[in-house]
């Protein structure tokens, strides 16, 4: 039985962590504003750019010669995987979400004998991927000193997936993110941005357009598919921050409640031990008085 | 019928503008274009330049690079740069002339690099005066 100034001590404590859990929230609630709106004015570019990729892609007539950023290098050898993590932890399953996703996938691309490579953004998925995929991380971005991410940021990931792709570094590329639902779901994603995703094309496939290019056509795939990468990176770079501030705000929510319950049940030990040494007192007086 | 086609102006940060309009003249890569409703399915890149929404009050938008798409009578225009002409502080235009010019005498540029700095250069010297 602890004694009772353990118990106040106790107390004390989860009462401020409690205080700091709850700050956590607020700060976390206030940011997720900022970055839901962001993720959510950042969608429609970078819905509108795959969809003019993917026109573009039904016009092509020779695959052939079409560019390999679209098409693929026409192997399925290398991979290349970009896991986008954030900066900070305590943010409830947020990053791991994303590292287990990740893992099965590297688990099915080894155990298929394929080769792997992975880009790392963010130093907790780092953290977590190189315990056991380390030797695989060709690279590592961070972008802990920038408050808000731009589309800068993007572009930076952007170029040296295409740098690695033009030297013939990878045939597929999967970005891993978090796909910000709401403030309790985020749903954990992976998308190949290389070469470009056709599934979607089923979908308004009735609409069929002969463009007019100006200038040519592969001038401007040219110009629009790294254009289109750095994008696709950005938005999931938007996603990411959106989530991970929803996750933490649940997280510390939760945290916030528990504390609470905890401090209730500690209380209730604290008033009932202290109630134990009052009766404990009062049969000794009692006891002490008879015997006389 | 109404002679009007929707514009859409989305940048990464967000849509800029959503309206419908009879005209539109954009600085597209191999020179000025018109576009009036019921134009051809058309997709092209932009120079620096104008966006002109002609309705019954002209706006003008500054840009420096985007894409473009019209299709079904709705143009799309993906730009990061656009900048409504009217919003635009005078003092950084001066410093974005000079900026573009230093950029202008490294003769390592490509001739595309140049072709563009140069329409750049050009409106922004416009929209000064």
């Amino acid at each position: 039985m602890p004694s009772l100034d353990d118990l106040k001590k106790r107390i004390k404590s989860v009462k401020s962590t409690q205080k700091i859990t709850k700050a956590m929230k607020m700060v976390a609630a206030a940011k997720l504003r900022k970055a839901q709106e962001s993720a959510e004015k950042g969608r429609p570019y970078s819905q509108k750019m795959q969809n003019i990729i993917l026109n573009l892609t039904k016009s092509i007539n020779d695959p052939q010669n079409a560019p390999k950023l679209l098409v693929g290098t026409g192997e399925d050898r290398k991979y290349l995987c970009v896991v986008l993590t954030a900066d900070r932890g305590l943010c409830g399953g947020f990053n791991s979400n994303i590292c287990k996703l990740a893992k099965t996938n590297f688990k099915k691309i080894l155990g298929e004998g394929k080769e792997l490579n992975i880009i790392t953004v963010g130093s907790k998925g780092h953290d977590q991927i190189k315990r056991e995929y380390g030797k695989y991380v060709i690279k590592k971005f961070s972008f802990k000193d920038k408050k808000n991410i731009s589309f800068n940021e993007a572009d930076e990931v952007g170029k040296e997936i295409i740098t690695l792709f033009n030297q013939n570094k990878f045939d597929k590329c999967i970005i891993f993110y978090n796909n910000f639902k709401n403030v309790i779901t985020q749903i954990p994603q992976a998308q190949q941005i290389i070469p470009t995703e056709t599934k979607n094309l089923k979908e308004n496939n009735d609409e069929n357009f002969s463009y007019e290019y100006e200038p040519e056509e592969d001038e401007i795939l040219e110009d629009l598919l790294p254009k289109n990468i750095s994008t696709q990176v950005f938005k999931a770079l938007l996603e990411n921050a959106a989530s991970e501030q929803g996750s933490r705000m649940t997280a510390m929510d939760n945290a916030t409640r528990n504390a609470g319950d905890l401090v209730d049940k500690l209380t209730i030990d604290y008033n009932r031990s202290r109630q134990a040494s009052i009766t404990k007192e009062l049969i000794e007086i009692i006891s002490g008085a008879e015997s006389l | 019928m109404s002679d009007k086609f929707t514009l859409e102006i989305i940048s990464p940060d967000g849509t800029l503008l959503k309206l419908e309009t009879p005209e539109v003249v954009i600085p597209s890569y191999e020179g000025e274009m018109g576009i009036l409703k019921d134009h051809i399915p058309l997709i092209t890149f932009l120079r620096p330049g104008l966006i002109k929404i002609k309705d019954i009050k002209e706006r003008n938008f500054f840009v420096e690079d985007g894409t473009v798409e019209f299709a079904n009578n709705n143009l799309l225009i993906l730009t990061s740069t656009a900048k409504e002409l009217s919003v635009i502080d005078q003092s950084s235009i001066q410093e974005q002339i000079t900026a573009a010019e230093k950029e202008m005498r490294d003769d390592s540029l490509s001739d595309k690099k140049k072709y563009l700095l140069s329409y750049k250069i050009n409106t922004l010297k416009n929209i000064n005066q």
